[in-house]
């Protein structure tokens, strides 16, 4: 108990300590404010069919389903996923094509998501699916059984076609925790994540560390795009290093 | 200050009219001035107490101090042990009724705090719209345009109000009153069956838990879903509450004073630290069978899951052992504010969810870092300890002018909003 208290104090100081963070940093060299506690991006599931893809040659197909949160309206070229291709293309051996195309379902529950992904899956037949959900069924409160009975029969849906898939969880989003109850659908996910042995990227844990360390001020009102790109690029860079490690590629030069 | 001095203090204390200033050391009295109910158990106040800082800091976005509530070390948390409490006095003191007065007062009295408790509900309700309106026409961060979508509700408030008045839409961190209602309303016939046989009481209680798991039970809710503590299960703490209220504790005493009663709890609440642990410390759930896992997950709240439950009972086994009656520290004023808070819980429930909601705000419009995040929770503490001291000081000089007719078991004080 101690310990955890001790620790979050570490933790304080070093927030406190941390540089704000500052805008339009060079393309590539990851800001501070980025910084991720490695636990964070641990996973003990793995990603087989991206790691065959890469060390194959095969071109790297990935695609990003997700709700409103996965997109900054008027810039989708600053969102997590234009920003985790980027980044995955800098890091892979030069050959290697990397391609992420985005499924944008705003409004849509896990359950009208899932619907749709016999057919995406036929048009587009993706190496690697990353599929972000959870927030819509919090906003409309769909019953928690519901929800991970849908997210569970999405992942199967996507498996079946023969693709790897990552989950990821809710945003941070402190300004409406008094309004949207977060709780049960971050733990159905980890659920479903589990007993399907699949990746699940935090998004929750990374984006509150954040905020909690002050990298991010999550609580900020502006109007302005800026903070939205900011994190949006450190959430792409948390992901393409979150999919390198599940999948054991090593930065530039794929193991073997 | 002794036993003694707290006595004599409360009894012969400011006859005269003392100037209020003086009465501070006297707001301790309320506890001890019922000697026809016999000696207040000093225990209850000073759980309930912390059951309501608890849900005050886990209410509020996560801080250093959040680290310090008890859902970070084991599956139960302070619901469990407010609703526990409810239970234990609302027995105590509606039970007494009901064998003084008989089924129809008490069943009245039941139903005006049934009332209060509405009336409370409804608002924090209005503060909880003035407060979204507020957000929804101010916040336009483009981070969060999905999670605006919660504000659509506002677009339809002939439904939504009514919704909130029948109980049935309730926004976050509002739960755990609707569920007190639903209790309350049951408590007339819950004391009538525990007067007849308290252990069949127990033992339907048990049934209708097993029911809810069983068959699926439910009440749902607006705009989708179901209540977020479905009051078929969580009864049963209430009862057991009840049920040791009314004797059932005295009769277990055996139980709870044997060793293997002790280390069973022991190793239980260790192994649910261990499991908690893993939620933070992923790299540990390397050590934990997939196959636990399985059958362990998802600990449901909504439903007071046996692992919950089972919780709740290890830690209160351990803490009835461990912390006597008599415990002298329970007079000690470092545990005043807690105790004064658990003395008049339905206020200071209600402030600390208005507190949490205005915590939100001032986080929101400051834009604080984690410095300023304790300090206000210290403050909301602060403000809920002051505003019992206020209430007991209040009752006190109340209680004080219309001692002459008022009769020590009609004090609704000990239900403590119970």
């Amino acid at each position: 108990m101690k310990a955890k208290v001790f620790l979050s104090l570490i933790l304080l100081c070093g927030g406190l300590a941390a540089p704000p963070a500052r805008a339009g940093d060079a393309a590539l060299q990851a800001p501070a404010a980025c910084d991720v506690p490695s636990y964070l991006l641990a996973t003990e599931s793995q990603l087989p069919k991206v790691a065959d893809a890469v060390k194959a040659g095969k071109p790297l197909e990935i695609l990003v389903i997700g709700s409103g949160s996965t997109r900054i309206p008027a810039s989708e070229e600053s969102s997590y996923p234009a920003r985790m291709q980027t980044i995955l293309k800098d890091k892979l051996p030069p050959a290697e094509p990397v391609h992420v195309s985005v499924e944008i379902q705003s409004k849509k529950t896990a359950e009208e998501t899932a619907a749709t992904f016999v057919k995406l899956m036929e048009a587009k037949a993706p190496t690697l699916v990353i599929w972000q959900t959870g927030t819509v069924d919090a906003i409309r409160s769909i019953d928690p059984d519901d929800f991970r009975g849908a997210v569970t029969e999405g992942v199967a849906a996507l498996q079946n076609a023969g693709a790897d898939v990552v989950l990821m969880n809710l945003q941070y989003s402190p300004r409406t925790e008094t309004m949207i109850s977060v709780p049960p659908y971050l733990d159905n996910m980890r659920v479903v994540a589990q007993e399907h042995d699949i990746p699940l990227f935090d998004r929750f844990a990374i984006m509150r560390q954040w905020n909690d360390q002050g990298q991010f001020d999550l609580f900020n009102s502006s109007r302005g795009p800026e903070m939205a790109k900011q994190v949006h690029d450190c959430l792409g860079r948390a992901l393409a290093q979150f999919v390198m490690d599940a999948a054991h590629l090593g930065p530039a030069q794929p193991q073997n | 200050m002794t036993i003694a001095d707290q006595v004599t203090g409360s009894t012969i204390a400011g006859t005269v009219g003392a100037p209020p200033v003086e009465a501070k050391p006297r707001a301790v009295s309320p506890a001890i001035t019922l000697p026809s109910i016999g000696e207040r158990e000093l225990r209850l106040d000073l759980f309930r107490g912390l059951a309501l800082w608890l849900i005050f800091v886990d209410h509020l976005p996560p801080s250093l101090l959040t680290w310090l509530t008890i859902r970070n070390y084991g599956f139960s948390d302070a619901t469990e042990i407010f609703i526990f409490i409810s239970g234990y006095t609302a027995a105590f003191v509606y039970g007494r009724a009901m064998l003084e007065s008989g089924f129809v007062i008490a069943t009245a009295r039941i139903l005006r705090r049934v009332w209060q408790i509405y009336v409370a509900h409804v608002f924090l309700f209005t503060i909880f719209l003035a407060e979204i309106s507020y957000v929804a026409t101010s916040f336009e961060n483009p981070l969060y345009t999905e999670e605006m979508g919660i504000m659509d509700f506002l677009k339809q408030p002939d439904v939504t109000i009514v919704q909130a008045l029948l109980l049935r839409f309730r926004p976050v961190n509002m739960d755990v009153l609707p569920l007190y209602i639903i209790l309350m309303l049951a408590l007339p016939l819950i004391l009538w069956l525990m007067k007849w046989r308290p252990d069949v009481t127990l033992g339907l209680s048990v049934l209708l838990y097993a029911a809810t798991w069983q068959y699926d039970l439910y009440l749902t809710a607006y705009p989708n879903g179901f209540w977020a503590f479905n009051p078929f299960a969580w009864q049963l703490l209430f009862v057991f509450g009840a049920w040791c209220a009314l004797g059932g504790a005295r009769r277990m005493s055996r139980i709870l004073a044997s060793r293997v009663t002790m280390w069973i709890s022991i190793a239980y609440l260790v192994a649910a630290f261990y499991v908690t642990l893993t939620w933070y410390v992923p790299q540990l759930s390397h050590f934990m069978p997939k196959r636990i896992e399985q059958w362990m997950y998802p600990i449901d709240k909504a439903n007071l899951d046996v692992l919950r439950f089972t919780h709740f009972l290890a830690l209160a086994a351990l803490t009835v052992r461990f912390l006597p009656r008599d415990w002298p520290g329970l007079k000690s004023p470092w545990l005043r504010p807690l105790i004064l808070c658990g003395q008049h819980s339905l206020e200071i429930f209600c402030l600390g969810v208005f507190l949490a909601f205005a915590g939100h705000f001032i986080l929101a419009e400051v834009s604080g870092g984690p410095g300023m995040h304790a300090l206000i929770s210290l403050c909301g503490i602060l403000v809920m300890w002051g505003m019992a001291w206020v209430i007991s000081w209040y009752k006190q000089v109340a209680d004080k002018s219309g001692a002459k007719t008022k009769n020590a078991a009609g004090n609704a004080d000990l239900a403590g909003g119970g």
